[in-house]
């Protein structure tokens, strides 16, 4: 496997089982999470109010699963163009807890034509520390 | 359980404007430090109109909505006991600070699981700019968990 770091992707210069540069954060915080229910509009307070994530039977307040997403994003438009994404989903698979350190991954899958266009189909993660896996899932982008 | 009537329910329509504001707030908040998705300049530099929309903010744009807990009120599901289960983009055309974007919301399925201990809500969105081009489209899976 290679790690492609070019900023002028081609899709022919790229094969399956290439790996996308991992993203690596640093440990969740708090403060993180605040930023995050500000700026995303998110203010489920499951997120950044202790008293009610105990409410709600959990031992204390965790990562919104869309900034583990927003993260895994800055992964791809890292790599790729953002013009190139043409669409992106994950499944939550996990709670992301404050302290852990999340690394972002991915990797192409499969390389693909629809209607004249090339595309690949890539594989995304996100895991912890301890190897748990978080944040599955997939984007497809276009490339010349 | 969730009354699965509301299978096919649309929500209404409704505008959010772009703000190159908080879209900046949200690179601080994701560590996003790409100049497109903060510097105007260098947006425009890029040849864009301004600010880039990244990839999940459209998600926090649906947020917006006059109501953000209107279908969580309509099918009486309790805050404490949902959880995010999928989200999903597709990409149509990018959007940026200064759109504004409309968002059609509708529920697409409810589904449950281990004998009614889960249940799923699939909520399907469509995003379409000022000029009526299509922007992109959300689904959203949310889980309630019964037991």
């Amino acid at each position: 496997m290679t790690s492609t770091t070019s900023h002028i992707l081609r899709f022919a210069d790229l094969q399956v089982g290439d790996t996308l540069p991992a993203l690596e954060l640093e440990p969740v915080s708090r403060l993180m999470l605040a930023l995050y229910c500000g700026a995303s509009g998110d203010h489920n307070p499951i997120h950044v109010d202790i008293d009610f994530a105990r409410s709600a039977g959990q031992a204390d307040v965790f990562a919104h699963g869309m900034l583990s997403m927003a993260w895994l994003g800055r992964l791809l438009t890292n790599w790729a163009p953002p013009s190139a994404l043409r669409s992106y989903g994950v499944r939550f698979a996990a709670i992301t807890h404050v302290g852990d350190r999340v690394r972002c991954e991915g990797r192409v899958a499969e390389k693909f034509e629809v209607g004249g266009e090339r595309r690949m189909r890539l594989e995304l993660s996100t895991i912890d520390q301890n190897g748990q896996v978080k944040l599955t899932g997939d984007a497809v982008v276009a490339l010349p | 359980m969730i009354d699965r009537r509301f299978i096919g329910h649309a929500l209404p329509a409704f505008d959010v404007r772009v703000e190159a504001g908080r879209l900046r707030f949200f690179a601080k908040a994701t560590g996003q430090t790409d100049p497109l998705y903060v510097d105007e300049e260098a947006a425009r530099a890029a040849g864009l109109p301004g600010l880039l929309v990244p990839p999940t903010f459209l998600f926090c744009l649906e947020m917006d909505a006059p109501d953000p807990a209107a279908i969580r009120n309509l099918l009486g599901m309790d805050y404490r006991r949902l959880l995010h289960g999928e989200q999903q983009f597709t990409y149509h055309a990018p959007a940026h600070a200064g759109d504004t974007l409309r968002f059609e919301q509708r529920i697409e399925d409810i589904y449950d699981k281990k004998g009614g201990a889960l249940e799923f809500v699939v909520r399907r969105t469509q995003v379409r700019n000022q000029r009526d081009a299509r922007v992109a489209e959300l689904r959203a899976v949310t889980v309630l968990r019964n037991a």
